[in-house]
């Protein structure tokens, strides 16, 4: 017998969904949905969008879910959460949300400890709002507002969420960073976030690195070879903290 | 009782909010319409801490006054703090023993009564029963609240301490009954001065 | 739901309080707030009520999260409020502006202090604009101004079913001088006033599973198309609308023969009350007209007012620079009065200020 081609978590008539072509995004989803059905949770799981392309997202399963506002759905997520820990709480967000206008939302969230599940889809620019610089964009990387590239002198370097976020949470918290490059890792590290949540243990984070290449303006090699290339050499892949043991079980 | 407005000042720590608190309450328990409100602003830390206390029959209107029936300032910082509540029909009250030249004094006052408070409580008292001196120079003053009322209500507010160290009950009402003495005395004698 | 006050008890509170225990008795189960002053109170008092009682509590990083976890807490079924001030009041719009546009049930209470910026921790009238119109959006709220600690809470209680009844934010938009001051309250278990209190339903995480054949809930907030974004506007816009004269409320006094109408609202309205009382006393046909419902604006009843009494003049008295003023004028144009103000931006009114501007305008 043939496995279903697409996860029963996912809400058919939302599809076919309505990232460019190459978006990360939709591997990440994918990810995400197979994780919901082997967890058996789309009856407890409630889905928070952010804005950015990670609001494309919000019809995306046969969940019940919401639209927030501009780096605000971790703090939705924890106010549903704290009001009815039973269900499961999975705010999606991208790198400006999450790292530049919901920064004190998601340092807070982690220092104390929320148990829910966060995802960042980091693609190293703003998206939606037309490829401007991201907390997250490469030193010399050119964007619509770094168009000489990005200057740390000027702007900083690129924001390491994994690495500060397990350095304000306790061992109950689980971090990692992913990449839509290795699907099986991806799902992994996703269904062990939820794990952690639903094991009433703590916070829960992956960072996915993926790929923007209509703003990147690059074809499927070159998007391909950026995100392996550039962004995993600077954004490590891996657990950062696991308080299941050694991964999924 | 038409309404009667006080304004009672000092420094952070003398008391004067929980005397407020007090009296208030001890006017509320007695049917009447009472309304207090401190200043809270930034100085009410190493400020002068003000307390707005009105009584009436009637429902009380705005929480605050321009001028008050009686000021009563419990440091010489407070005296020149609280001359603004003073006008032509105030009573002014404030220790005797304070260091004020006259032009700290309000301009406009009904009476501006000196009463040695910080001196009866060190000699005779407790330096920690100084508000509750005061409190009782309001009830002189005023009538605001009966004695027996401020003592039911010094007693419910301060058993715990009461409970601990019953001397103390007998301190309390004790400052309380020499300041009533004093407020009324300053009635009679027309105060030490008018302006 | 356990009766919480028992026989209806009198004390003597602060208003900060008093809305912690309306909240109480009016079955919120879960509060989200950040310090900020003349409101720190009612976090005070809700944390130690809250656990003897089952209630929830969470301080926030910050306005935007508590008024954020709100939204999320009133989404999911929860019976939540906050409550801020001045900065944070501003902060929160964000939130609001969610509430609005999602139709969230939330209460919240608005302790307003001087402005602008951080101002004063004190008091003001100054957050009238920001409370009704505040946020990207239409002022689709309703905001009941209180002026005793009683009304702070009745209007807390009615407020939560008003929220949750009608699906939209409710403020209870206090003052500095409420917060903190003394004075008499009584306090009573809503159902023995014959208030039922609405129970909260979810609008995420509903009974039923999705598996089995239940659909799936996908709230939205953001539209594709203009066309969308406005019909969705429209029909609350609508809905509003039609709720005015249920919602509307108002006091009026001596405005059947009144040369002079004071409008005014909240604490400020007490001092007018007396005013008018005073100005009787001395031969002055001064009128009151207070707006209790800010938003809706009591419009018609105003207009009813001026037109019956044949008032020359409204004299708008607030501890604002023309918030209530602007307010006033918008709902009440074309009106034949000439409006005098007494505007005292941060500090209080008392009935002479009233009184001596009425002269001077007579």
């Amino acid at each position: 017998m043939l496995a279903p081609a697409v996860p029963k978590s996912w809400y058919l008539p939302s599809k076919p969904h309505k990232f460019c072509p190459g978006c990360g995004h939709g591997i990440v989803l994918k990810a995400l949905g197979e994780v919901i059905d082997e967890l058996q949770i789309q009856d407890q799981a409630i889905f928070g969008c952010d804005i950015g392309c990670s609001l494309l997202a919000w019809d995306f399963f046969a969940c019940d879910s919401t639209q927030t506002h501009h780096g605000r759905t971790t703090p939705v997520m924890v106010g549903i959460k704290r009001s009815r820990p039973e269900l499961t709480c999975i705010g999606y967000m991208g790198d400006g949300g999450g790292y530049s206008i919901g920064s004190q939302h998601l340092l807070n969230a982690a220092v104390r400890n929320e148990k829910v599940t966060l995802i960042l889809v980091n693609n190293t620019n703003y998206g939606m709002t037309g490829g401007q610089m991201a907390p997250t964009t490469l030193p010399g990387q050119k964007t619509e507002t770094s168009p000489y590239g990005r200057d740390p002198e000027t702007t900083g370097y690129p924001t390491m969420g994994p690495e500060f976020l397990a350095e304000l949470t306790p061992d109950s918290a689980y971090i990692a960073r992913a990449t839509v490059s290795k699907y099986k890792q991806l799902k992994k590290y996703l269904k062990s976030a939820l794990k952690n949540q639903m094991e009433g243990n703590g916070f829960s984070f992956v960072e996915v690195l993926s790929t923007c290449p209509t703003n990147w303006r690059t074809n499927a090699q070159q998007s391909w070879n950026f995100l392996e290339d550039e962004m995993e050499k600077y954004f490590p892949v891996g657990e950062l903290k696991n308080p299941l043991g050694k991964g999924d079980k | 009782m038409s309404l009667i407005r006080i304004a009672l000042a000092g420094e952070g720590g003398q008391g004067v909010q929980s005397v407020a608190e007090i009296l208030a309450e001890a006017a509320y328990n007695n049917n009447q319409q009472a309304l207090y409100i401190p200043n809270f602003g930034l100085e009410q830390r190493g400020g002068v801490s003000i307390a707005f206390i009105q009584f009436s029959d009637v429902r009380i209107g705005a929480p605050k006054f321009h001028k008050a029936d009686v000021v009563v300032a419990l440091s010489e910082r407070a005296v020149s703090r609280t001359s603004v509540y003073s006008g032509p029909e105030t009573l002014f009250v404030y220790d005797s023993g304070f260091k004020v030249s006259p032009d700290e004094l309000p301009r406009e006052a009904k009476k501006i009564i000196g009463i040695p408070a910080i001196e009866t409580a060190n000699k005779e008292l407790h330096p920690r029963v100084f508000n509750i001196i005061i409190m009782g120079a309001v009830i002189g003053l005023t009538k605001v609240v009966s004695f027996e009322a401020a003592k039911d209500a010094l007693e419910s507010k301060l058993a715990y301490k009461f409970e601990k160290n019953p001397s103390l009950r007998e301190l309390n009402f004790k400052a309380l009954e020499i300041g009533k003495q004093m407020g009324e005395k300053a009635l009679q004698e027309g105060g030490a001065q008018n302006a | 739901m356990p009766r919480i006050i028992g026989n209806p008890k009198k004390s003597f509170v602060t208003g900060n309080e008093t809305a912690a225990w309306a909240c109480l008795v009016a079955g919120a189960d879960m509060m989200f707030g950040y310090p900020i002053t003349p409101q720190n109170e009612i976090m005070h008092y809700w944390t130690r009520l809250a656990p003897k009682h089952g209630r929830g509590f969470l301080q926030t990083e910050d306005e935007l999260s508590a008024g954020f976890t709100v939204c999320g807490s009133v989404q999911c079924g929860k019976k939540a409020f906050t409550a801020t001030a001045g900065p944070g009041n501003v902060l929160m719009q964000e939130p609001f502006g969610m509430a609005e546009a999602m139709r969230l049930p939330l209460l919240a209470i608005i302790q307003q202090r001087g402005g602008p910026s951080s101002g004063t921790v004190v008091y003001s009238q100054q957050e009238v604009t920001l409370t009704t119109f505040g946020g990207n959006g239409e002022g689709m709220r309703i905001v009941y101004s209180t002026a005793s600690h009683q009304e702070i809470y009745d209007y807390t209680i009615k407020g939560f079913n008003v929220a949750w009844k009608y699906r939209f934010p409710v403020f209870i938009l206090g003052d500095g001088y409420q917060a903190k001051m003394r004075e008499p309250l009584e306090m009573y278990d809503p159902e023995d006033r014959g208030i039922e209190m609405i129970k909260p339903y979810p609008l995420i995480g509903l009974e039923g599973k999705i598996s089995a054949g239940r659909e799936p809930q996908h709230l939205c907030n953001i539209y594709s198309l203009e066309e969308e974004l406005y019909e969705v506007v429209m029909k609350v816009a609508a809905e509003y609308e039609a709720l005015e004269d249920t919602i509307v409320e108002y006091d009026e006094k001596y405005c059947n023969d009144a040369d002079i109408i004071i409008v005014s609202h909240g604490v400020v309205s007490r001092a007018a009350d007396d005013a008018v009382k005073a100005l009787r006393a001395q031969g002055i046909k001064a009128g009151y007209f207070r707006p209790i419902t800010l938003r809706p604006y009591p419009r018609k009843q105003l207009r009813a007012a001026i037109a019956k009494s044949g008032a020359k003049k409204l004299l708008i008295a607030e501890s604002a620079y023309g918030q209530l003023d602007r307010l006033t004028k918008q709902e009440i144009f074309g009106e034949n009065v000439k409006i005098e103000n007494l505007f005292k931006p941060g500090v209080g009114i008392i009935d002479y200020d009233i009184i001596s501007k009425v002269k001077s305008v007579l």
